[in-house]
């Protein structure tokens, strides 16, 4: 099962808010997303009035909320969001997302970095977003970081994995858990990475923005435990022809 | 130091409206299967020629608005603080000439004015004001910023062209997005309609947005007033300082708005008319030349128009606006800067928003960031 810090996790596919036609519908699809832990936009929540229509929709005991940094362009700005966000919401986990570059929405190696050695030693549980560069997901580790978020590509961009190569790396290598957290564009996007053995997928433009929204987070729910389920069952290799003989060695059988 | 001015300088306006108006169908249908566009796909598709293709135009728009913005719609609201100006601008109902009576807000004042948004819902505000830099200067910004921040997670300002200097010393106190529209980019013209002011010179608005953008603002907005010249040609050199900014001042976010001349007393008939159908081929154009650009719609539009607009590229839309300094309750019958044409309230407003299946976004800023 999951574990991420000292939580653990039924399903592994983690869910955003943002860009739902309606609070209500939200709510809806993440219900039945199963999902346990969804993100949430502190920009987007109104900390000072509990009675935020966002954070109402979202109060079910199986839902823990993932507050997110989105908005903050550097570690100063992000550290001070993070204390916020504990304060308001009462919760130590974080996703840290500085992207100073509003265009691409980039992560910012540098200032991630920075960021998570501070919001470490501060008690976090910190989730960072970061560009699939597994140098850097070593880095963190050595930060103190609970879990790694690489992108499969650009966020929001639904094109699905396209840094696969530097995923492989990072979860062969990785002694936290590999959030695979932008780019998943479809159901079998989020079978691939869990696949190659990614421990958990965040998805949220792909379900929000869906015709039926609903259906597609039933989608991911199911796409998600069959790539979970292959990857356990370890997947038979694949071949580009048949393999009949073994023309260079057989003379050592005669 | 490098700025748009020369990037400007080499083009000539007649060049690029010939090349606009001599693009055609096959032009426009590249712009549109193009995955990476450029300027000459966005003069393709604000052609003549593209126009035959509004609603292929309108879908891409669409699709690609939603998976950038999701099913959302951002609100706000403008707050007018001052009619006073030493401008001559030709189609301003604050124009200098123009015999009015001159009100700047006291504080006091300003706020009642927000105890009514407030009230309305609205958690965004744009701030508005002439050119009066005797009466309505940075120290006055200073005062209002201090005043206001605390009720509101997002404040714009729509005043006066300032000195780098300035806005460095507004944005820690709370100044999140200026608005600075060029009017035209027809330098003929410009002057022709600003005759008098410091508005008058055309160079030092152009390098506003350089300004902001050394300044380190978080978000900055360009656009032109349509019907002043030839829109198309316009709305070309707003893509290009768009394009220009982007790549310059890449930790800076952007909102274009297409404001069409509307009526006040004694004011400009446009010279270039444009109709409800090519401002719809406009905004799609934005938005199919740029997928990460914001798209803001004023109360100037009509309610029929803008119950349709919202689902082709749109992210943010007023609502209930007052365009007179006192409009929403210290005098209300003082003179409007231009006629609303969208008078609605911003309840009526969130529920049509609601009923095209689209969430209403009061709040997606916070002052803590």
């Amino acid at each position: 099962m999951l574990k991420i810090a000292d939580k653990t996790f039924k399903s592994c596919l983690f869910t955003g808010t943002g860009k739902f036609g309606s609070a209500k519908l939200m709510e809806e699809a993440l219900l039945v997303s199963e999902s346990e832990l969804v993100t949430v936009a502190l920009k987007r929540v109104d900390l000072q009035h509990k009675e935020d229509d966002i954070l109402q929709h979202l109060n079910h005991p199986h839902l823990n909320l993932l507050p997110n940094t989105s908005g903050v362009r550097n570690a100063k700005e992000a550290v001070y969001a993070a204390q916020l966000a504990r304060e308001a919401l009462e919760t130590n986990w974080v996703k840290l997302e500085i992207h100073p570059d509003p265009k691409y929405l980039m992560p910012d190696p540098i200032e991630t970095l920075l960021a998570t050695e501070e919001l470490a030693k501060l008690g976090f549980i910190v989730l960072p977003y970061i560009h699939a560069d597994p140098v850097l997901c070593k880095r963190l580790e050595d930060a103190g970081t609970a879990a790694v978020m690489p992108l499969g590509s650009p966020i929001g961009s639904n094109k699905g994995l396209k840094t696969i190569d530097f995923l492989e790396i990072i979860i062969s290598q990785s002694k936290v858990p590999v959030v695979i957290d932008a780019g998943i564009g479809a159901p079998s996007d989020a079978a691939k990475a869990m696949e190659i053995g990614a421990d958990a997928v965040l998805v949220n433009t792909a379900i929000a923005v869906a015709g039926n929204p609903v259906e597609m987070a039933k989608a991911f729910k199911m796409a998600v435990e069959a790539g979970r389920k292959a990857y356990e069952a370890k997947l038979a290799k694949t071949v580009n022809h048949a393999v009949a003989s073994s023309p260079l060695t057989s003379f050592l059988d005669v | 130091m490098s700025e748009f001015l020369e990037i400007f300088k080499q083009y000539h306006w007649d060049d690029v409206k010939a090349s606009i108006y001599n693009k055609n169908h096959i032009d426009v249908e590249e712009a549109l299967h193009n995955p990476k566009r450029g300027l000459e796909d966005f003069k393709a598709l604000v052609s003549p020629a593209a126009s035959a293709y509004l609603e292929p135009m309108a879908q891409l728009s669409h699709q690609l608005t939603q998976k950038r913005f999701g099913k959302t719609l951002q609100m706000y609201i403008p707050l007018y603080l001052s009619n006073e100006c030493n401008n001559i601008c030709t189609y301003c109902g604050f124009s200098l000439d123009n015999k009015i009576k001159r009100k700047t807000l006291s504080p006091l004042e300003i706020m009642q004015e927000v105890s009514v948004i407030k009230n309305m819902g609205y958690d965004h505000v744009l701030l508005v004001t002439g050119e009066a830099n005797q009466t309505v200067h940075v120290d006055y910004f200073k005062k209002v910023l201090d005043l206001i921040r605390p009720h509101f997670s997002h404040i714009s300002m729509e005043v006066q062209p300032l000195d780098q200097e300035d806005y460095e010393a507004l944005i820690p106190l709370g100044l999140n997005t200026v608005l600075v529209y060029q009017e035209t980019y027809h330098q003929e013209d410009y002057k022709k309609h600003h005759p008098k002011g410091k508005k008058s010179n055309f160079e030092y608005r152009l390098a506003t947005p350089d300004r902001l953008g050394r300044a380190g603002i978080h978000k900055m907005g360009l656009g032109v007033l349509i019907g002043l010249e030839d829109w198309r040609t316009d709305c070309f050199f707003t893509a290009l300082h768009l394009q220009y900014l982007e790549k310059t001042y890449w930790q800076t976010k952007y909102s274009l708005s297409f404001p069409r001349l509307r009526p006040f007393s004694g004011g400009l008939e446009p010279k270039v008319a444009m109709n409800d159908r090519e401002l719809a081929q406009l905004i799609c154009a934005y938005r199919i030349f740029d997928e990460e650009v914001e798209l803001s719609l004023s109360t100037r539009e009509s309610a029929s128009f803008r119950n349709h607009i919202i689902k082709m590229g749109i992210t943010s839309i007023s609502a209930g606006s007052k365009t007179n300094p006192g409009g929403y309750t210290v005098e209300p019958e003082s003179l409007e800067q231009f006629e609303i044409s969208d008078d609605r309230s911003p309840q009526e407003i969130a529920q049509m928003i609601k009923n095209s299946g689209y969430e209403v976004v009061w709040k997606d800023w916070d002052q803590v960031l």
